[in-house]
C-alpha cells in the first residue's frame, strides 16, 4: 500500500511544479487511486503552490477526474445516440443485475462503479463501454456477462 | 434512382516511407511548402474547415523564437471515430505532418492532445513516436513531439479550450481574436491541426497539390475519411472523395429504409429523405468532420434530438450564458412540449433561442447547437410534438 502524499510527491517529481503539471498529476492520482480524495487535492495544491479551490475547480471540470469515491474498476457506458440505439439500456440492466448497484453507485467492496458517459468513439461497434482505460465493443448480453465475471475474479 | 458508385480512395492509410516524405519536404523552402498547401485547397478535417495553408501562412508570419504545432486528437463529436483509426494505423504520418508544419512555420515543438477515451493507444503511440524521433534526428532535423492527455471533456476539442487544458486549467474557450496563429499555446504563435489534416499534408508533399486537387470538387478538394454509423449494414471507416450527394451516400450505406442522415455529428445538420438528392456532402453543402449517421424509419427523431440536447447540456463548459442556459432550456423545452406541459407553438420560441445561441455564444459548441436543433425541428416537427 502507498500513502496518498507519497503518490503525489512521486508524481510531482515526474511532472514538475509548473501549472501545466497539474493535469498529468491529477490524472496520475486517479490512475492509481481511482478518484481524487480531498486529501490528495490539498496535497497537490501544497506541492504546486496553488489554492485547494483552484485544484478542485480544475479537477471538477473534467469528467474523468472524479472527485467522488469510485471503485477499482470504473465502468463507463456510452449513452450517446448510436449506442443508445443499439442496446445501451440492456447493457445498463445487465450491469445493474450483476453488480447489484445503480448507475452512479459503487459496490460495497469498492470494486466496481457504473457510470454513463458521452460518445467514446466506437459508434461503428456499438454498444460500447470503457472499463477504466480499456474499451469493450460490439457488446451483447452474453459477451458482457463474460467480461464482468472475469473482472469479478481478478 | 441514381446508382452512381462512390469514389473510394486509399490515400490516408496507404503506407509511405516517412524518410522519403520528410527528406523531400525539408529540401523545400518554407514558402514553397506553405504555397503548396494553399494551392492544394486543403481545408481542416476536424469539422470547421478553415484553409490549412492560410493558417500556416499566418503563423509563419509571426515573429517569435518559440512556436508550437499542436495536433488536435480530442475527437469527441458524436459519430466520429476516424482519428482513432488513423492514429492506430498510421501515427507516423501524423508525426510527419507535424514536423513538416513545424519546418514551414519555424516551430521545434509539437504536442498531441489525445482524448482520455483513447488512452489505451498510448503505449503503441509512444513506441512509434520513439522511432519517429530517431528518424528525424537521423535526417538531421530537430523536432520534438510530446503527448498530453485529456480527461473527458468534449469542449477541449475547441482549439483555445484545448490550449487551456494543456496549460493545466479548466477547458474554457478563450475570446477570439487573438487567434492561435498569433497567441496560442502558452501565448505563443501556434498552428493547431486535426489528426487527419496532418496526414493530408503528407499526401500533398508526396503527390503534389495538382494531383491532390484532382480528387473532390473545386471547393472541397481531396478525399475525406468518413465515420459511418447508425442504421447501416456496413458501419465503419471509409475514405471517399468529397462532393457526393447524400443520396449517393445512402444508396451505398443505407439499409433501404433511411429516413434521415445526420451529417457532421451532434453539431451538424440533419438531412431528411426529401433533400437527399439535392444535398452535397462537402463545403458547398453540408460540411462534416467525418461523422455520418443514418436513421431508419423505426427511429424516433425526438429521441435523437433529446440525445443530442442531453449531450450538449452536459458538455457545455458553462462559461458563457447563451450556451449554458440555452442548452438547458432547449432540453427542458422539448421535454415539456412532448409531455404536453407546453403548447407546440413553444417550439418556435425554442427555435429563436437556438438562433440566438448561434450569434451570441462564445465558441463553436453553443454556436452549433442550433444546427441539429433547427434542422430536426424543421423536418420532423410532428415527431417532436407527438
Amino acid at each position: 500500500m502507498y500513502q496518498i502524499d507519497n503518490l503525489v510527491k512521486d508524481l510531482v517529481k515526474q511532472h514538475g511544479r509548473a501549472r501545466e503539471a497539474l493535469m498529468p498529476i491529477l490524472q496520475g492520482v486517479v490512475a492509481q487511486h481511482n478518484y481524487l480524495t480531498d486529501e490528495a487535492m490539498v496535497e497537490v495544491a501544497k506541492e504546486l503552490d496553488l489554492s485547494a479551490a483552484e485544484v478542485y475547480g480544475t479537477a471538477s471540470f473534467y469528467t474523468f477526474l472524479d472527485t467522488e469515491p469510485r471503485g477499482k474498476y470504473v465502468i463507463r457506458v456510452c449513452k450517446t445516440i448510436t449506442c443508445a440505439m443499439k442496446g445501451k439500456n440492456e447493457i445498463i440492466e445487465v450491469l445493474q443485475e450483476m453488480l447489484r448497484i445503480n448507475v452512479g453507485e459503487t459496490t460495497l467492496n469498492d470494486k466496481f462503479t457504473i457510470l454513463e458517459t458521452n460518445c467514446i468513439g466506437w459508434c461503428h461497434k456499438a454498444p460500447a463501454i470503457l472499463i477504466n482505460d480499456t474499451p469493450y465493443t460490439d457488446l451483447t448480453r452474453e459477451k458482457l456477462v463474460k467480461i464482468i465475471k472475469e473482472y469479478m475474479h481478478q | 434512382m441514381e446508382t452512381k458508385k462512390l469514389n473510394k480512395v486509399d490515400l490516408i492509410f496507404e503506407h509511405v516511407d516517412p524518410r522519403v516524405i520528410l527528406t523531400k519536404a525539408f529540401k523545400m523552402s518554407n514558402d514553397d511548402i506553405i504555397n503548396e498547401v494553399i494551392e492544394s485547397g486543403l481545408k481542416g478535417r476536424g469539422g470547421a474547415g478553415f484553409p490549412t495553408g492560410m493558417k500556416w501562412k499566418f503563423a509563419a508570419g509571426e515573429k517569435s523564437k518559440e512556436k508550437y504545432i499542436v495536433c488536435n486528437a480530442d475527437e469527441g463529436e458524436p459519430g466520429t471515430f476516424k482519428d482513432r483509426e488513423i492514429l492506430d494505423r498510421v501515427a507516423y504520418k501524423v508525426y510527419s505532418g507535424m514536423a513538416i508544419a513545424g519546418k514551414a512555420i519555424g516551430a521545434k515543438k509539437g504536442v498531441v492532445y489525445l482524448r482520455a477515451e483513447y488512452k489505451f493507444l498510448i503505449p503503441q503511440l509512444m513506441m512509434e513516436l520513439d522511432g519517429f524521433h530517431t528518424l528525424i534526428k537521423d535526417i538531421g532535423y530537430n523536432f520534438q513531439i510530446e503527448y498530453k492527455l485529456g480527461s473527458g471533456a468534449y469542449i477541449c476539442g475547441e482549439e483555445s479550450a484545448l490550449f487551456e487544458s494543456i496549460e493545466g486549467y479548466r477547458g474554457e474557450p478563450r475570446n477570439k481574436p487573438p487567434y492561435p496563429t498569433q497567441n496560442g499555446l502558452f501565448g505563443k504563435p501556434t498552428v493547431i491541426n486535426n489528426v487527419e489534416t496532418l496526414v493530408n499534408i503528407v499526401i500533398i508533399v508526396n503527390y503534389g497539390s495538382a494531383k491532390y486537387k484532382s480528387h473532390g470538387t473545386r471547393f472541397s478538394t481531396g478525399a475525406k475519411v468518413f465515420s459511418v454509423s447508425g442504421d447501416t449494414p456496413n458501419p465503419g471507416i471509409y475514405e471517399l472523395e468529397l462532393g457526393m450527394s447524400v443520396l449517393e451516400f445512402v444508396n451505398e450505406f443505407g439499409d433501404g429504409d433511411t429516413k434521415a442522415v445526420q451529417v457532421g455529428g451532434a453539431s451538424g445538420l440533419c438531412v431528411p429523405r426529401k433533400l437527399f438528392a439535392s444535398t452535397i456532402i462537402g463545403f458547398e453543402g453540408v460540411p462534416t468532420g467525418g461523422s455520418v449517421k443514418l436513421f431508419n424509419s423505426t427511429r424516433s427523431m425526438y429521441n435523437v434530438l433529446h440525445n443530442y440536447l442531453d449531450f450538449f447540456n452536459e458538455e457545455s463548459c458553462g462559461n458563457c450564458t447563451p450556451c449554458r442556459v440555452g442548452c438547458q432550456q432547449l432540453l427542458l423545452g422539448v421535454e415539456a412540449v412532448k409531455k404536453g406541459d407546453m403548447k407546440s407553438s413553444y417550439l418556435n420560441e425554442l427555435a429563436k433561442l437556438a438562433d440566438t445561441m448561434k450569434v451570441a455564444s462564445k465558441c463553436g459548441l453553443g454556436q452549433s447547437v442550433g444546427n441539429a436543433f433547427n434542422s430536426i425541428l424543421e423536418n420532423f416537427r410532428e415527431e417532436i410534438i407527438y
